[in-house]
């Protein structure tokens, strides 16, 4: 199945509630008048794209309607989705470009950090990639195992200490292993935290300043977790996750539920975090790279399509 | 955010022209409830959730007689307060006892939301009440679920039963509930897989131990950072199983919690625990009013109020006054307004109540120390009455006796005579308009009961 048809499947669900809805909207309806737009309003809100940023798509349609003398639901798609993919930004591939690419991903206790870790690992070695893990969530119970089990499931290495031990120690180590190892990739996990715990932050921020030192252009890329069944507190976490540590993209994982992620609109919008992964399944093939435009077309693509 | 910090002065600005009209007119509850139903919008309530109650206050808020002691921006507030709360039901509410041991709780949610942390935690309250709680790793699908379970158990010191990944959920809940028999646990818990809502096997999985094992206790573990779908996932899990409650988890993030109000709309059942931590121990019964405030985002402001207004004397802050305007404030009255101010509650609990105060920042900046307050009480309490009335009379020995009397030192001693003073004649400043100071006095008293000089 191609990207396209996957993703289709994957947000299936959030494409009959949206795509039917804004259909039955358009029906028997010639005008796209104040009540159509209040109701536009409505299923933006409901995906979670946040009352300002559906505010500001619905008052682009509006102009756009307005200057255009817009008439055709066809059209009306059109420019949503155009709005949509301007919103969202120009697409952008992870960076792992250099040897060892070091890629450090955070995000909030639950998001599925280790979980992406896995997969993503998984597609490295697929490219041919080596690549080392580092178990850096040292506080959870057990999370060293559920990496360890992801590291033999893909026939990687990973690089772990004792539960509670110091996280930079083991970014650390893992750097020198991928150094002495000859290895592609470096990926570091991080223990979960919410993005108000000072503390929590405070060592977050140790480990990117460990990673640094040992090669002043990394990490490459930090990645910020983000559960796409989370509503508007995530554009606090993209906030607070970039002023401390600098995010350079998020991974939105679950978009296989009835989860609609809309609030990546409003995190792109305001915070000009690109998405660059998301998760629209369970298997390891179904974490996929980012593409706007056909977020946005799945999003409002209609069943024919 | 500072969307909702910013909503009680919104409504108050715009109630500003209102001032002096007697009742609610439907133009301006309209314009107050637009703000509100921002405000819970952004707090991630569901939309249709949102739209109920928007229209079930402003029915009752227009033509609403503004109550004497309130401004109408309070009164819509209050209206509002009341319905939040009574949607979040009233009281916080436990766990069911079976009336024949072991009672059986079941966990069910989705993927990362915290069920097997809760378990942990969960057990460990059920402890504390004297209880003997047994967990069970019942999540065979997701690595590490059970070693995670296990890991746990060991923390707390509390058993934990695992027949590993390889025999069937349903077939663990049995076992497991035949073991807590035969060993003596009251209370089972058991820990289930994690997925999504739309994963009909696991549905199915779950309405199997259900019927195997029949907990007294089926509870959704909700991530109180969800949005919008919370009220499917609520939905879908109610449908298939009959929830009988729900735990609210990561409340100790900086998220308005919008998720719990659209739950319990939607599944009717109670909030019966609240996450607020990392440790182990941080779980805690959940409270629904405090809830509603927090949604809303503007402090509890009614529930202040109320609580200044219960606590404070209107006699003895007539007496108060009369003092103050003939120079007559002594340590004794300091030594009250303290006693009135500590019977409100925790000065933080008080002031995060405040509107704009639930920053902490700003909190900070206040400076109140609750340790200081004991402290200062203690101090005026070593004193003698005559002391009391007449501080300019405290010499050296007397500050020592003074000091060693409330445990303090010397220092500590000057440092309240010389704050009094300063609020002294502040106060006295304050009589020199007399009129403007009972203008003041009765007004301030009036919004929050602190029209007293005790904030220097």
């Amino acid at each position: 199945m191609g990207f396209f048809g996957k993703l289709k499947e994957g947000l299936s669900k959030t494409r009959s509630g949206f795509v039917d809805r804004i259909s039955n909207l358009v029906s028997g309806k010639r005008e796209f008048d104040e009540d159509f737009f209040e109701e536009l309003e409505e299923i933006l809100v409901q995906g979670d794209v946040g009352v300002n940023t559906a505010l500001e798509l619905v008052d682009r349609l509006r102009d756009a309607v307005k200057e255009q003398k817009i008439k055709e639901t066809e059209r009306l798609y059109q420019v949503l989705e155009q709005s949509i993919v301007e919103m969202l930004g120009e697409d952008q591939p992870l960076n792992v470009g250099a040897k060892p690419s070091v890629i450090m991903v955070v995000g909030v206790n639950g998001a599925g950090k280790t979980t992406t870790i896995g997969k993503l690992a998984h597609q490295f070695k697929d490219q041919g990639k080596r690549v080392i893990i580092a178990a850096g969530d040292t506080f959870r119970a057990a999370a060293i195992d559920q990496l360890e089990v992801w590291a033999n499931r893909v026939g990687t290495q990973i690089i772990k200490h004792q539960e509670g031990s110091d996280p930079a120690a083991v970014a650390f180590d893992a750097i020198q292993a991928a150094r002495s190892r000859n290895a592609d990739v470096v990926i570091i996990d991080t223990a979960g935290r919410l993005q108000n715990k000072t503390n929590l932050m405070k060592e977050l921020q140790k480990v990117h300043r460990v990673i640094n030192r040992e090669d002043p252009a990394a990490p490459h890329e930090v990645l910020l977790v983000l559960d796409a069944t989370t509503g508007q507190n995530a554009i606090s976490q993209a906030k607070v996750f970039k002023e401390a540590v600098g995010v350079t993209g998020i991974a939105l994982t679950k978009l296989d539920g009835t989860a609609k992620g809309g609030v990546v609109l409003g995190i792109a919008n305001e915070l000009k975090i690109p998405v660059k992964l998301i998760g629209v399944g369970e298997g390891v093939e179904d974490l996929r790279p980012f593409d706007a435009e056909e977020f946005a077309r799945a999003l409002f693509a209609r069943e024919e399509d | 955010m500072a969307l909702f910090a910013g909503l009680a002065e919104k409504l108050q600005g715009t109630f500003q022209k209102l001032k002096g009209k007697g009742k609610l007119s439907e133009a301006d509850v309209k314009k107050a409830m637009r703000e509100v139903r921002l405000a819970l919008l952004e707090a991630d309530v569901n939309y249709k959730v949102v739209k109920d109650f928007v229209s079930k206050v402003q029915e009752r808020a227009v033509g609403q007689e503004v109550l004497k002691s309130l401004t109408p921006a309070q009164q819509v507030i209050k209206i509002v307060n009341e319905e939040l709360t009574n949607l979040m039901g009233g009281e916080q509410s436990k766990i069911k006892i079976a009336s024949k041991p072991p009672t059986v709780i079941m966990l069910v949610g989705l993927q990362g939301a915290g069920k097997t942390t809760t378990a942990g935690k969960l057990a460990n309250v059920l402890r504390k009440q004297g209880r003997r709680p047994l967990l069970v790793a019942g999540d065979i699908y997701r690595p590490a679920a059970i070693k995670q379970l296990q890991v746990l158990g060991e923390q707390l010191d509390l058993p934990v039963f695992s027949l590993g990944d390889k025999q069937s959920p349903v077939n663990i809940a049995r076992a497991a509930v035949e073991h807590a028999k035969n060993h003596g646990n009251d209370m089972v818990i058991i820990d289930t897989a994690g997925r999504l809502h739309v994963d009909e096997e696991l549905m199915q999985e779950l309405s199997d131990i259900k019927e195997n094992v029949e907990p007294d206790e089926i509870l959704l573990v909700v991530d109180a950072m969800t949005g919008q779908d919370a009220v499917n996932v609520a939905q879908t899990f109610n449908e298939q199983l009959g929830l009988t409650g729900v735990i609210l988890t990561k409340l100790d993030g900086d998220t308005r919690g919008g998720a719990a109000l659209s739950v319990k709309a939607v599944t009717g059942c109670p909030i019966k625990y609240a996450g607020v931590g990392e440790k182990l121990d941080a779980l805690e019964p959940f409270h629904p009013d405090r809830m509603a405030g927090r949604i809303l985002g503007m402090g509890d402001v009614l529930s202040l109020i109320e609580k200044a207004q219960d606590s404070f004397d209107e006699e003895k802050a007539k007496q108060l006054e009369k003092k103050i305007r003939q120079q007559q404030f002594t340590l004794e009255d300091f030594l009250e307004q303290l006693q009135q101010m500590k019977s409100l509650g925790p000065m933080e609990e008080i002031l995060s109540l405040l509107p704009g105060m639930g920053n902490v920042k700003q909190l900070k900046n206040l400076q109140v120390d609750e340790k200081e307050l004991v402290r200062t009480e203690a101090i005026i309490q070593s004193m003698t009455p005559e002391e009391r009335r007449r501080p300019e009379i405290i010499n050296g020995s007397r500050k020592k006796r003074i000091a060693a009397g409330s445990g303090t030192r010397v220092q500590d001693v000057n440092k309240l005579l010389k704050q009094f003073n300063q609020a002294k004649k502040l106060m006295r400043q304050l009589a020199g308009d007399q009129s403007k100071l009972a203008k003041r006095m009765s007004k301030k008293r009036k919004k929050s009961g602190f029209g007293l000089p005790f904030f220097r």
